[in-house]
């Protein structure tokens, strides 16, 4: 039988401080990278003792993953896509009694920007650094296919399979694309900007009472609304 | 990477299941479905197992049975009505859901919660992973079937559930989390009943010491059974003590800079060198420990003043992404916040821990026979509304 180790010798308690992440590492990351994939790393954003986001292209999607395992990224946190769209159907937060509001339906991309309606954005650690970033890659409108990470991380198999089911995204070479969560012969993408939320429009929801703008509104924005306690000296003997 | 020898014998019997799928031996397969419905899950989650006579040669959880969407509901609703969905995610811990959400807002409104509501919140969030994790530790003799744990976990579990009522209103959905700071201050008496009822959890813990970790069928069905090497680990986003028992130091709390007082607080993060079931579980005792400790050496150095800082009214979030991520019950919780300057958001993405933690049981249990199943399943601890939101 295999030894087994003993515990009052194995585990380790650490206390050391971290050695939080700086924005000098975040730029050697982006150097890094843009060595390894050159061209097909479009727009980097760095906000300043904050995150790091890159955008690459779609087709370097995966030696971009493949990259950033080698450079130490060996940590999978997440993948999933967002649609830029604007919603169709509003945010569901006005009186329905009220005249419809028009709705600018104009396609505006976040950080790193972007040029199509979906992208897929992933999250990668690097455990040994303490420092993450986030990826993202254009999907082009009429042909929604990326590779699949699932080789690369064995995590990124089931967060395709939700991708794939909730935005319709396509994955080359994932082994096993089923439905998780939907019944097989769904149809839609309900994750999807025009994928109606149907419970909201036969029924407004009754929470909007709560945006509704106070008579006061316009000088509540600006000036402090919430006081704070005159009773928070509990706990303050210390 | 070395391989102990635990891990190789781990390896060689998935390899035997690998090379008997092959071969076709002339013995009938069988194939087991365990669920929706059993005590090991924590919820409805069904597991389909290939057997060839005891042992699994291929297993595929199926979850989906609670998708709730919270997804597309956060884009249907404010920045403030968000927390009281998001609070039955991990619904044993549900203060701990809020409060990665809450500071991925405030980070992108710029606003931060005054000193003495990071105090009560980091508080609250200890306090939400003592009640979730003693439930796990009571519940762990019931897959073995000793059923005393389960009892002393519901009675002692109480005590911590009061303290968040008396505090928040809510025994198991807080929602007590606002942008800018807490609801409300904390009532009065409460820090000194706290001091009493941590002291009962660290009580509970010396308890599950003795009873169950120090028990000879416990430590039989659990060393060296579903070993997990760091690196697969890692591949699969593995997250909180289920890293840490295959000795990945990492730690959240620690690890990254958040407006959350664990600094203030002189603890320690457990790694265990193993990855078997056995680490795991004993990880997450001494987790509560920790967290026994932690709060209580918070509850001296509450500092005075407001527990809510000056935001407006009717809370506009500007544009732009966030990324939050903190140390929950069940490992690493985040959420991806994207604004577009509107009253709610424009599209949240919840990276919940079970999920990934989950996806590793197709490998984990490879290869083992079918009593593991369930301490391995037991052991990797998951919450089913943490994976399928």
């Amino acid at each position: 039988m295999a030894q087994l180790s003993d515990d009052t010798q194995t585990p380790q308690g650490d206390t050391a401080p971290a050695a939080l992440p700086g924005d000098g590492l975040r730029e050697g990351i982006v150097d890094t990278l843009r060595n390894d994939i050159g061209e097909a790393l479009i727009d980097t954003l760095l906000k300043p003792n904050d995150d790091l986001w890159v955008r690459v292209s779609a087709e370097s999607w995966l030696a971009t993953g493949q990259a950033l395992k080698a450079a130490g990224f060996t940590y999978f946190c997440f993948l999933s896509a967002i649609d830029w769209m604007p919603s169709p159907f509003g945010n569901s937060q006005d009186d329905p009694d009220d005249e419809p509001k028009k709705i600018d339906m104009t396609i505006k991309q976040g950080y790193t920007g972007g040029e199509t309606r979906m992208q897929v954005f992933a999250r990668l650690t690097d455990i040994d650094r303490h420092v993450g970033l986030t990826i993202k890659a254009d999907v082009a409108d009429d042909n929604q296919v990326v590779d699949s990470w699932s080789q690369l991380f064995a995590g990124a198999n089931w967060h395709e399979r939700e991708c794939h089911e909730m935005f319709g995204i396509g994955f080359n070479n994932h082994p096993d694309l089923r439905n998780m969560y939907l019944p097989g012969d769904f149809e839609g993408y309900p994750l999807k900007k025009d994928f109606p939320l149907l419970a909201r429009m036969v029924k407004p929801w009754p929470g909007i009472v709560d945006v509704e703008p106070m008579p006061d509104f316009e000088e509540a924005a600006d000036a402090p609304a919430a006081e704070a306690p005159a009773s928070a000296i509990e706990g303050a003997e210390s | 990477m070395t391989l102990t020898d635990r891990q190789q014998l781990s390896y060689i019997a998935s390899q035997a299941a690998d090379a008997r799928l092959n071969v076709e031996l002339e013995t009938e397969g069988m194939t087991l479905n365990i669920g929706p419905q059993h005590p090991a899950t924590h919820g409805t989650l069904r597991i389909i197992a290939r057997l060839d006579g005891e042992q699994v040669v291929w297993a595929e959880p199926v979850a989906g049975y609670m998708h709730r969407g919270y997804e597309k509901l956060t884009e249907v609703r404010t920045f403030p009505q968000v927390t009281s969905l998001v609070n039955r995610i991990d619904w044993l811990g549900s203060f701990a859901n809020e409060v990665p959400f809450i500071l991925a807002a405030e980070k992108l409104m710029e606003v931060e919660a005054p000193p003495r509501a990071q105090v009560i919140r980091t508080i609250l969030f200890e306090l939400s992973r003592i009640a979730n994790v003693s439930l796990f530790l009571g519940d762990l003799g019931v897959q073995m079937g000793a059923i005393t744990p389960v009892f002393l976990a519901f009675r002692d579990r109480e005590y911590i559930l009061n303290l968040i009522e008396g505090a928040t209103g809510g025994r198991f959905h807080p929602n007590f989390d606002r942008i800018g700071g807490l609801k409300d201050d904390l009532p009065k008496g409460w820090i000194q009943e706290t001091k009493g009822a941590v002291k009962k959890l660290e009580e509970f813990c010396d308890t599950i010491d003795d009873l169950l970790f120090g028990n000879e069928i416990f430590q039989s069905r659990m060393r060296g059974i579903g070993v997990i090497p760091a690196d697969i680990a890692k591949d699969y986003g593995l997250s909180g003590a289920n890293a840490r028992a295959s000795g990945i130091d990492w730690d959240l709390r620690r690890d990254q800079d958040l407006p959350l007082s664990y600094d203030l607080a002189d603890w320690k993060v457990w790694t265990h060198p193993d990855g078997d079931s056995w680490a795991r579980c004993w990880i997450r005792l001494q987790e509560t420990r920790e967290s026994c400790k932690i709060v209580g050496q918070l509850l001296d150095q509450i500092p005075a003043g407001p527990v809510m800082t000056k935001v407006p009214r009717i809370i506009k979030v500007p544009e732009g992404e966030a990324w939050v991520a903190t140390e929950n019950p069940l490992g690493e919780m985040g959420y991806y916040v994207v604004s577009k300057g509107d009253l709610g958001p424009f599209r949240v993405k919840i990276r919940s821990a079970s999920f990934n933690n989950i996806s590793i049981v197709p490998w984990a249990l490879k290869g083992v026979y079918v009593p593991d199943i369930i301490t391995i399943l037991a052991s990797l601890y998951f919450i089913l509304g943490d994976i399928d939101r």
